[in-house]
Formats: structure tokens, sequence, C-alpha cells
């Protein structure tokens, strides 16, 4: 159960089925949401909050229909603007635990400025966003995180835009937590979703879905069943950066870049590999761990960015809070009357 | 002063200070205002000051410039034409001089006129020696030479003497229109406080000025202003911007919902941002946000979350912020959306007040989509609509667009300081926890109003949202019935408000030959003209709207009364042809103006009475 000073606690122990709306689900069979489904579902009753307290915002796209699928409060916002309105509840009302479901073209071609701001103030809002690198609701165009090339309804000749890496832009965000999660895996998704909840300030979890009708498979390079433990770096933090099914490669950093060893190879022992430091505030191996690629490195997912940095919904509290106490204006009279006034 | 034998009684005076943008014409003119205001008399005032912060020195574009209005009657507006011009400059002079009346005093500053200054201004000759101000009554004195002078024993360095020879002007003028000025030395030692040598020089320029008008023999005339007939109370004088900041306040504290303010600074409405940035003591909470659109976005965020939302901008924010309107209007949240109006479109004039965005905020938006629509009309009134707005919007659940514009935002004018407990309760339906009877859109049978139910408070769990939802239940719907019943019921909601708005007043007789119809900011010009012209005999009313969407109840009853009815406005005709669709068959005069300036009491006599007097 996570304390959070603002947030209250259950008074009950709740499950699974105290978060469960009485909406339809209308995502396609096989839709890798349904899995984030699933994952919330798990871990909002471990979180421990009053059920009241939580607040599910979304903007618009297959991923923002979200929040009628929970039973909590939601809002279904406008495309793109859910980071926007995800602050303004928060900051309001700091004590709500607030999730926001989003898209890659939600929050990053259309909601960009917005998704960059909420993580440089590092409002504590927690942000799921469902990466399936296409427009699934307007039915297959490209997105910000569409790979170069890609046929799609609006590339018949193949895209010619770099595509965002999710991390890249978090961190370059000045981003405070970040992880990710392939849609297969629902336990791991369920134990950083707990982990994202649990860090004050903004949280992205970047989850790899599929889209089953437009783009899919595509990230089935990393997330088969068959080799994930190879395509795949599980971090975890304290423990070495170790991958691969026979658990013999692991991660060092050689000078300034990060590389693949195989361990007992070249003299190379569990030693001389990276030991994952999620809080660390120095971006600097987080930016490296979230930008690894196929088929060079692994693809990391779980925590990569937990670092401590004061919320802004927290600041305002503290603002006030001290305002309050110094200000000899009490009440909107006094107000009124200050400065110079005169009688007549 | 009694060698003066030209002392000149007035009704009411305008008074203009205009100088480069460095020469510290605002603070002259604030604080020139302040001690009339101390006086006694009634004011207003505008601060006319270019786009540019520093633009270059001496030029035509760098001139910034400070009007008064005082008399010892009301006052309405902060003048059309003055009668004294202080001017520092050849700039300043070349471009207000078209602003003074014919006769009127112009004091100016006759040392920084030289060969450089002067072609700089764009004169061909020296001004003041070629015959072209012989209309006027000038008060030629050196004062930057003369403030250096009166500074020289104090050890002040040359940029800090510089830099007070608003101060020798403003004595000046103080003796001129014979004011104590205990209080301004007094108000200089307060705003300079922890730098002595400032408020030394300061205060030895301001009577400095003072002795020298006191003792010279080139100023033979001095003005007299007494003090107007005021309803008894507590007075201050304050900013539109400043007022709608403040009565936005007095509406979160009366309602006990928590202000919070989402913004993105643009000019006319930056000062309303800042000003409710300090007054976290009284919890406002405020988010300078990324862009505009962040700005409404994080209010309709905070408004499902319980508070009082706001947003300030002008006209090119709100074009922004149009599909959120549409967003808060479907989620029938509560918003107060201030439009501090500028002249547009595009960028257009910052700086320049204009009434264009009426049909923006009537009609701006994707789909049927209707929210309520008010108007200030003052500089102080402004507290009282920001008050009234958050109230509207907070008991019939919807967004409200309260329009203001530049010229009452910059504008001041006095205030008499009401006790917030003595203006309307404010009681949001905000719902009860654990009501079982709770559905998102079920309504009031009234008003239509639905339920406020911020998360956090138990058992009313529920999610809305954008799209089209079921009446009283609130689920997802595309059903073609539903969509229009739920149309109907937003259109009606807002239609609704017209029984708890005020009926629309009429200042004079309620039929005659010519009704005078204006909404908002022009409000002053037009009761001036209209007054003045009732007095000479005329058969002339004015009617000024303040509550657009919905109309008072009674306004085809008041346009009935006329024989002919002209709409003034500060554009090409939006709040006519609004009133054109819904009260067809009256034939509607216009005069409209989109210069960037106000209407001058002038030009609106000349069209009244060429109105009157056509058949």
């Amino acid at each position: 159960m996570i304390e959070y000073k603002r947030v209250a606690k259950s008074p009950v122990e709740l499950t699974k089925q105290d978060f469960v709306s009485d909406q339809m689900v209308k995502w396609c069979p096989g839709c890798g949401a349904h899995a984030i489904l699933a994952a919330v579902g798990n871990v909002f009753p471990r979180i421990g909050y009053r059920k009241e307290n939580f607040a599910m915002v979304s903007g618009i796209g297959c991923s923002s229909r979200f929040p009628y699928y929970v039973d909590t409060f939601g809002f279904h916002g406008i495309h793109g603007r859910a980071a926007a309105i995800a602050s303004g509840l928060k900051i309001s009302n700091p004590g709500l635990s607030v999730w926001m479901a989003t898209g890659d073209g939600d929050s990053m071609a259309i909601g960009g400025n917005h998704f960059i701001h909420i993580l440089r103030r590092n409002i504590d809002v927690n942000i799921l966003l469902f990466n399936n690198q296409i427009y699934g609701l307007t039915k297959g165009q490209f997105s910000p995180t569409t790979p170069m090339g890609t046929v799609t309804k609006t590339s018949p000749y193949g895209t010619i835009e770099h595509p965002f890496t999710v991390s890249g832009l978090v961190m370059g965000s000045q981003g405070t937590f970040f992880a990710r999660v392939p849609d297969n895996n629902i336990k791991l998704m369920a134990e950083v979703m707990y982990e994202a909840a649990k860090h004050d300030g903004t949280s992205v979890i970047e989850i790899l879905q599929n889209c089953v009708i437009f783009a899919d498979k595509i990230h089935e390079h990393i997330t088969a069943r068959d080799f994930r433990e190879d395509r795949q770096l599980f971090l975890k933090h304290g423990e070495p950066m170790i991958f691969g099914k026979n658990r013999d490669r692991g991660i060092i950093i050689n000078g300034t870049r990060l590389e693949v060893v195989e361990i007992g190879a070249n003299g190379i022992n569990e030693k001389d590999l990276l030991v994952h430091d999620q809080y660390s505030k120095d971006p600097g191996i987080h930016r490296m761990l979230g930008w690894m690629k196929a088929p060079d490195f692994p693809v990391a997912v779980g925590v990569i960015r937990s670092a401590p940095f004061d919320t802004y919904d927290d600041l305002t509290e503290q603002q006030i809070e001290t305002a309050k106490k110094t200000s000899r204006i009490k009440t909107v009279n006094d107000l009124l009357r200050s400065g110079d006034t005169w009688e007549i | 002063m009694g060698k003066r034998h030209d002392v000149r009684e007035l009704e009411d005076v305008v008074v203009k200070f205009v100088g480069d943008s460095g020469d510290g014409m605002q603070l002259t003119g604030t604080l020139f205002s302040e001690v009339a205001a101390l006086s006694g008399n009634d004011l207003a005032t505008f601060p006319d000051f270019p786009a540019e912060i520093r633009a270059p020195h001496n030029t035509i574009a760098g001139v910034s410039g400070f009007q008064v209005h005082m008399g010892q009657r009301k006052i309405y507006t902060s003048g059309d034409m003055c009668d004294v011009l202080v001017a520092m400059n050849p700039a300043s002079l070349k471009a207000n001089l078209k602003w003074a009346k014919p006769g009127s005093t112009l004091v100016i500053d006759s040392s920084a006129f030289d060969e450089k200054t002067i072609g700089k201004a764009g004169y061909v000759q020296n001004p003041l020696e070629d015959g072209s101000l012989d209309g006027y009554l000038v008060i030629k004195a050196p004062i930057t030479s003369m403030t250096h002078e009166a500074l020289s024993g104090l050890g002040v360095d040359k940029r800090l003497a510089e830099r007070t020879k608003n101060m020798f002007v403003l004595g000046l003028m103080f003796n001129l229109f014979e004011r104590d000025i205990a209080k301004p030395l007094e108000f200089i030692k307060e705003k300079f406080t922890d730098r002595p040598k400032v408020v030394q020089a300061n205060q030895a320029a301001l009577q400095a000025g003072y002795h020298f008008a006191e003792n010279t023999e080139a100023i033979k005339v001095s003005f007299r202003v007494g003090p107007a007939p005021m309803e008894k109370g507590l007075y201050r004088n304050i900013h539109g911007n400043i007022a709608t900041a403040w009565g936005l306040l007095a509406a979160a504290e009366r309602s006990g919902r928590p202000l919070f303010l989402g913004s993105y600074p643009i000019t006319p409405a930056t000062e309303i941002l800042m000003e409710l940035s300090k007054h976290k003591s009284l919890g406002a909470k405020v988010f300078q946000a990324e862009d505009e659109i962040a700005g409404i976005c994080s209010a309709i965020g905070a408004s499902f979350g319980g508070s009082m939302a706001v947003t300030t901008t002008s006209g090119p924010g709100l074009s922004l912020k149009s599909e959120a309107l549409g967003l808060a209007v479907i989620t029938e949240l509560p918003l107060v959306i201030v439009n501090v109006q500028r002249a547009g479109p595009s960028t257009g004039m910052p700086t320049k007040s204009e009434q264009s965005d009426l049909m923006q905020a009537l009609f701006g938006r994707n789909g049927e989509s209707p929210l309520m629509i008010m108007a200030a009309s003052s500089s102080a009134n402004c507290f009282y609509y920001a008050y009234m707005a958050s109230k509207y919007a907070m008991e019939h659940m919807t967004p409200v667009i309260l329009l203001t514009d530049g010229y009452l935002g910059f504008g001041s004018e006095l205030f008499r300081i009401p006790d917030v407990n003595d203006l309307p309760a404010i009681n949001p339906p905000m719902a009860d926890s654990n009501d079982k009877n709770f559905k998102p859109y079920r309504r009031d049978e009234k008003t239509l109003v639905r339920k406020w139910a911020p998360p956090g408070v138990e058992g009313l769990r529920h999610r809305i949202g954008g799209l089209e939802k079921t009446n009283i239940d609130g689920n997802v719907s595309t059903d073609p019935l539903n969509h229009q019943l739920m149309t109907n019921i937003r259109e009606e909601k807002v239609a609704r408000i017209a029984d708890y708005i005020p009926l629309q007043e009429i200042h004079g007789e309620d039929s005659g030959e010519l009704l005078v119809v204006g909404w908002g900011g022009t409000e002053g010009a037009l009761r001036s003209t209209v007054s003045a012209m009732q007095e000479k005999g005329h058969s002339i009313s004015h009617a000024h709207f303040n509550y657009i969407k919905p109309l008072p109840k009674n306004t085809r009853e008041i346009l009935s009364g006329f024989k002919k009815i002209v709409v003034c406005e500060l554009n090409n005709g939006q709040f006519v042809n609004y009133l054109r669709m819904l009260y067809p068959g009256f034939t509607y005069h216009q005069f409209n103006k989109v210069q960037g300036l106000p209407f001058h009491v002038q030009e609106l006599t000349e069209t009244f009475t060429k109105l009157l007097e056509e058949k």
C-alpha cells in the first residue's frame, strides 16, 4: 500500500471488482489495450487509495476510451489536451490520484506541447502511453512513432519522418519517471504502474501496444515470447544488467557508450556490468538505456528512471500555506481595502 | 498664487501627459490622478503606450502617454480631446497635438527641443518658434535643465537627475491645479523606501517644479476643479483588469469554491494573470500554462475537480480556445472565460481596443454550442461583472464568456469599495455524497442545471467527456433523438438564465424619437453624449447591454418604444446583426468605428443629431 500525504487511504480493502465499470469494452478483439485495462484492475486495489480518489483523464484515440472502462471518476477530453486537463485537475485537487490514458498521436503529435510541459513541471500525474505506432481510431495513418519508411494510408511511398523515441522525448523534457513495458507482460505492467503511483511527479509508462488491425506485430521483434529474453533487458533497481535466455549477456559502459557483452568472455564477469540505479537524478545512463534499440541492443523494459524532484502540485500547496500564514490579506474585503483608499 | 488673474473654474478637465517611453509618464499621470481623487474629483484615466517596451529615443514610435479626465461632476470616460497637454519632447508634441483642443494649454519642456530631437520627431522647424502653436496657451519651461539645476547641490548623478524631470513637471502641474503636494511627497518616500538618494532627488525635483510655477511670470493661469458630488463611502482608484481579478476572487470566496486560473500571457489581458498570481493568501491557484489551449484545458480539469475555474485571454487566444470551449459546453461544467478584446484580426493592434470578438463569442465554435455571454461596461464594474459571470457559471453549470476590452482593462476610474458579504450569494449546485439518485446529467426541472460532482466525493463516481451523452445517465450515445434532445436542452438551459438576470434598464424616457443602443466598453462615451443631448431637450434615450446571451427579457419591449434605433459599436456591426437575427422587424441604424480608438462625444453627437433631424 502506498503512503502519500495528500491522498486518502481506503478504509476497506478493495478488489479488482471495485473498479469494473458497467460499460461494454469496445476495443477490437486482440487489441493490446485489453491487457492494460487488466493491469490497471490489478494494481488500483493494491495502491490502497479510496476508490473515489482515483481520477482517469484521457484525450482522443483508441487509448482514450479508457476512462469509460474503469469505475473511477473519469474525464474524456479532446485530442491532445489530456495532459493539460489532468494538470488542472491535479493542481486544483491534490488529494486525487490522477491517471491519464493517451496514445502516441494524442500525446506526441497534437498534444506534444502539453506533454513536454507536464513533464518539465513534474505534476503528479501517471501517464499510460499506449504506443502502437499508428493512428488506429482514424484507421491507419502514420504517427510520430511510426518507423521510417513504413507504408500507411497517408504514406503510400513509406514515411519520410524520423520517429520519436518516447524515452528520448521524456528525458529531453526533464521527465522524472519513465518506464517501458510490452503489452503481453501484464505482471510487469502492473509492477511498473505501482512504481509510477509511488513516484511523486509525472510518470510516463510507455506500453508497447499491438494494434491488430493497422499495425499488427509492430513490436513483435521485441515482444514475441520465443525470444523476448534475448531482445529485452528487464531492469531492476540495484541489480546488474543481465539479459538473454541463458542470462549470459550484459550491459557495460565503455567510454561514453553502452555495450553488450558476453558474460565470461574476454575476461568480463558480472562485477563489470552496469548496476541499475533508477533513482539517479543524473539522467545520463537513463537516456542511454532508453535509447537502446534492436538489433544491436536489447530494449530496456521496467522502470528506467524514477528520480526524486519537487513536484509542481506540492510546491503550489506549500506556497499557499506559507502565504496564508504570513500575509495580512486574509479575505477579499482585506484586499479591497489595502493600499490607497479614502472616505468620501 | 494671488498674482494670477486668470483662475479658471472648471466643471471637468482632461489632462494628458506625454513623453518618451522612458520618461515616467505613467507614474506621473498616476500620481496626478491620485491627488485629484484625494481632492474629491471624480475621474477616469487611460494610458496610451507603444507596443514596444523601449522604442528608439525621441521618436514618434517611442511616445508614451497618460490621460486623466477629472471633474466636479460624474466622469464617464477618460475624455476625448485634452485641455492641458504636457509634452516632454518634440516627438510627443508632434504625436499628440491633434488630441489637444484648440486654445488648450500646452506645458512644454523647452530644454528638450534641440536640432537633433526636433529632427528625430520629423519637424522641419522648431514648433516652439515657427508660430505653429499660436492658437494655444503655451507654457514653455526648461524642465530638464531646471531639474539638473535643482538637484545640483545634492550630489546625484546625471542619470538620476535626468530621470526625475517627470517629478519636476508634476510639481509644476500641482501648482497649476492648486493641489497640495504633501501626499505625493509622502508617496515618493514610500515608493523608493530603501533608496534614500532617489527619494531625496525626486522630492527635490517635485518641490522645485512646484516653486518654479509659483514664481515664474510665464504662468498666468491656474485651474480649479472642485469636489464632485459622490455617494458616501470608501473609495479607491482601480484599473479594469485589476477589478476583474478582484471580482473573481470575491466570487470564489462567496461560493466557497477555490479559484483556479489557467492562463497564458497576452496583451491586454495579462494584468489579470499577474494580479491573481499575487493572491496565494486567498488560496488562488494560478497556472501560467504553456499556451492558450492549456490555459483553458487546465481550467476545465480544475472545474471538473470542483474549483471555480477561469481562463483569461484576448481575441487571438479566444480563437485558440474554441475547441475546448465546446468541451466545457458539452460537459456542462462551470467556467469563466474573460476576453479582454483588442483590435484584430490576427495579431492586429494588441494595445488598441475594439469590440470585434462578439460574433466569435457567440458563434465561434463547432456544433450547436450555446454559452452565456456578458460584457462589462466600465473599468470599475469589471469587478461586478466578473463576480456575476462566476455566479452564473457555477449556478447554471455553463461556460460564461465575459467580454471586456483593452480600453476598460487599461483604464482606471474611482471605485466605491463594496463589502463582499453584501454581494449576491453564490450557491453552486453541489451533489450530495452518496446521493442514490445522482446521475451525471440528471437536471433541475426549472433551470435544467445538472449537479456538480467533483472527484473525491463518495458515491458519485461517473464519467463525462466530449462525446455526446445520454440525458440523465450520461452514457456515450450516438442515438439521433438523444442528440436532438441534448442539443435542445443545452440551448434551453442557457436561454432560461434570462429568468435570473436583471431586466434591461434604459437611461431616459422609455419611448421617444431615438434609442441609442450600445454594449460593453462604450457605455461612458454613449452615456455622456446622450445625457448632454437630453439636457438640451432632445428626445433620445440610451440602452446599454451588459447581458448579451441571453438578452434581457424586455429587450423587444425596449426596442419597440422608439421611432429610430441606432446601434453603436467599435466593430463593423456585430451586435446589430445579432439583434436583427433575434428581433427582426425593427429598422436598425448603425454607427461603427474600427480605428482602435474609443468613441468621441463629438462624433456621436453629430451622428445622433443627424438621425434626429432626418425624417
